[in-house]
């Protein structure tokens, strides 16, 4: 028995490793009936792989039987792997166990599609009201839309689940229909849709009467699969600034593709993953939702993907260096915070900190601002002048030559003299 | 002037009264155990008294929102002897300054309590993270940990709130001291240094038989959602410092 859940567990976690969704915040669902769990707004990361992502959640399928046949996906119909499935309770067991121990954070299931949508969204929801309502389990839930579905299930798992989502997979409907004939974006539009609508239901009830049960609390999520097919940057943040604008997504995730197929539509089996551009997608993503850029600013026809040396805030600030320098003393926080070198704290504390005195570059330092980066954009109470007009090009030589980028140092083939 | 406390809360809030009771002109402050004498400087021994920390907690409670008060006992609990240093200084600076001082960043100990408490604070969550207990054969839940920072105080809410239907233990060797839940609430308990031995090296021994399945199970869980393509070996140690991989069943 404990030999066949172990092979299971491994077929079923390794399928589900490809979808990076991990947060396990913005959940803050409460053990009131002295059961097992509850949510913990900011989440937990319980450990970390050797490829360093987060492990918070018990990230599995319940079958990687499929009758999809989607280029991009390990479990598809034609590739040939050893197929497994959990029965509910095994999942449960699994679930109410490492939870105990404090293993997770919580669960993340998502499911192969058997029979057909409605048959595998009523087996998951079976799981999750199991988990609910037997065991009262009130840690946290991450649970996939299967696309399809009917309305009326998928409201239902939203009363029990924290978040849901549903994967657009590639940025554009071109990209997918390449990949996944059977697929169209139109699939994830409706269900995202719902679920949105129905939030929003229940918020407004909730002001009413303050009864109301919880409906996905944690939000919405969905995923894009990178460099799978020949999207730009541009089209990418462009699909995702549009899915946060309409359905009010907690987030956007971006996995870079990882080979796993023969396929010639795909990439080749053992190029490296697309990690630099990854990075990159995920900076922008970060400066549209904390630092108040628009993503035309960022990506647009004239620069239609990001630089690979330098991050998407340093090269917006080369490219306007008409903004800059900025007086930190009297410069408005939005602007503050679209200077390289100042993140969201820093910039915070200097706004507060200024109304007693004069900030200097010490200080400056002491607060947390990466100086030698940010020292091409502004000025302060102490600041020397020399710093003034230079060349955009200039400045990002200087400020390559200082830093140490975490990606090239391994691609630059110097040779050594000594 | 030398002022010497024993280290402890009511000591430092006592030490801060008798400051401004008499209000010497240099001062350093120090923890009895970090004390030595000195011919030149003439030393004062801060003797506990619950009336004149309790005046001073209440004075900082007028002066000082919730969150910095919360900074405030978090920096107290990283038991450092510059920390209490930097917060005797800081408190010297609120009383002296109209309420919203707290906001002024360019001042130094402000800067520097909160740095300690932003320390504290993340190996409190680190250790909400990285405990990994074990159920012993008669269903008590019970994990050894010894942190950076006295944590305990902070970290039992949340256990409290999240496993409340199982009994549970976490016990700081380091600090000789634990709480053990009861379905119910919260003690604190002391083991003798044998109990402690035994907790420590036989841990695997009270192990109920169910134990080894799911350990191995999470170990199978962990190897099987790392994605080789991506190997990151700075990254994953950056997360899970070394130092608290004795913690973890998966990297045992």
């Amino acid at each position: 028995m404990s030999e066949r859940i172990r092979e299971k567990l491994s077929i079923l976690a390794d399928a589900a490793k490809y979808d990076v969704s991990c947060s396990s915040s913005g959940s803050k669902r409460k053990n009131d009936n002295k059961g097992l769990g509850n949510g913990h707004s900011s989440g937990i990361c319980h450990t970390y792989t050797e490829d360093g992502r987060c492990v918070s959640l018990l990230k599995i399928l319940l079958t990687n039987h499929c009758i999809f046949d989607c280029a991009y996906c390990v479990s598809r119909k034609s590739n040939d792997i050893e197929r497994a499935a959990f029965t509910v309770d095994e999942v449960v067991q699994l679930t109410m166990n490492f939870y105990r121990r404090n293993y997770i954070e919580g669960l993340f299931l998502s499911s192969g599609i058997f029979k057909n949508a409605d048959f595998t969204m009523e087996r998951l929801l079976k799981v999750v009201k199991k988990l609910r309502l037997e065991e009262r389990y009130n840690g946290y839930i991450h649970l996939k839309t299967i696309p399809g579905a009917s309305e009326e299930l998928v409201r239902e798992a939203g009363m029990y689940v924290d978040r849901m989502s549903i994967n657009l997979e590639m940025p554009t409907e071109t990209g997918l229909k390449l990949l996944a004939p059977d697929k169209s974006h139109k699939d994830v539009i409706k269900p995202l849709g719902d679920v949105q609508r129905q939030i929003i239901q229940f918020k407004e009830e909730k002001k009413v009467i303050k009864s109301v049960p919880q409906f996905v609390p944690a939000g919405q999520s969905t995923q894009m699969v990178i460099g799978a097919t020949p999207e730009t940057d541009k089209d990418i943040m462009h699909t995702a600034a549009e899915f946060y604008k309409n359905f009010s997504l907690r987030r956007v995730y971006y996995s870079g593709y990882i080979p796993i197929s023969t396929d010639n539509r795909l990439p080749l089996l053992g190029t490296q993953p697309p990690l630099i551009r990854e990075n990159r997608l995920y900076q922008t993503d970060w400066l549209m939702r904390f630092y108040g850029f628009h993503v035309n600013e960022l990506l647009n026809d004239a620069n239609p993907h990001l630089d690979v040396d330098i991050d998407p805030k340093l090269s917006w600030a080369l490219r306007n260096l008409q903004f800059f320098p900025l007086d930190i003393n009297i410069a408005s926080y939005q602007m503050i915070l679209r200077i390289p070198g100042i993140g969201v704290s820093s910039a915070r504390k200097i706004v507060q900190a200024r109304k007693f005195g004069r900030l200097r570059i010490d200080q400056l330092k002491k607060i947390g601002v990466a100086y030698n980066r940010a020292k091409y954009f502004i000025t302060c109470t102490d600041s020397p002048p020399m710093f003034r007009d230079y060349q955009a090009t200039q400045i990002k030589s200087f400020i390559l030559a200082e830093s140490q980028s975490k990606y090239l140092k391994n691609d630059i083939q110097q040779l050594n003299l000594f | 002037m030398i002022y010497v406390f024993d280290g402890s809360l009511e000591g430092l809030l006592t030490a801060v009264f008798e400051y401004h009771e008499r209000r010497p002109s240099k001062l350093i402050l120090t923890t009895a155990e970090c004390y030595q004498p000195d011919v030149f400087t003439p030393a004062h021994r801060v003797d506990n008294d619950p009336e004149k920390a309790d005046r001073v907690w209440k004075a900082l409670h007028r002066k000082l929102p919730a969150k910095w008060l919360r900074i405030f006992y978090c920096t107290y609990l990283s038991e450092m002897p510059e920390a209490f240093r930097d917060l005797f200084e800081f408190c010297r600076y609120i009383f002296s300054n109209p309420s919203g001082a707290t906001e002024n960043y360019g001042n130094p100990h402000v800067l520097a309590v909160a740095g300690y408490a932003r320390k504290v604070e993340r190996e409190k969550h680190r250790m909400e993270a990285f405990i990994r207990f074990q159920q012993s054969s008669d269903g008590l839940f019970y994990c050894g940990i010894d942190p950076d920072f006295n944590v305990i105080p902070l970290i039992m809410k949340h256990f409290k709130d999240r496993y409340a239907d199982q009994t549970w233990v976490i016990y700081d060797y380091k600090r000789h001291y634990g709480i053990y839940y009861n379905l119910d609430k919260v003690e604190e308990i002391y083991l003798k240094q044998e109990d402690e031995k035994n907790l420590k090296l036989q841990r695997d021994k009270i192990a109920s038989a169910q134990e080894p399945l799911y350990a191995s199970l999470w170990k199978d869980y962990f190897k099987s959602t790392n994605i080789k393509a991506r190997k990151n070996t700075k990254l994953h140690v950056r997360h899970v410092p070394r130092r608290y991989w004795k913690y973890l069943t998966e990297k045992e």
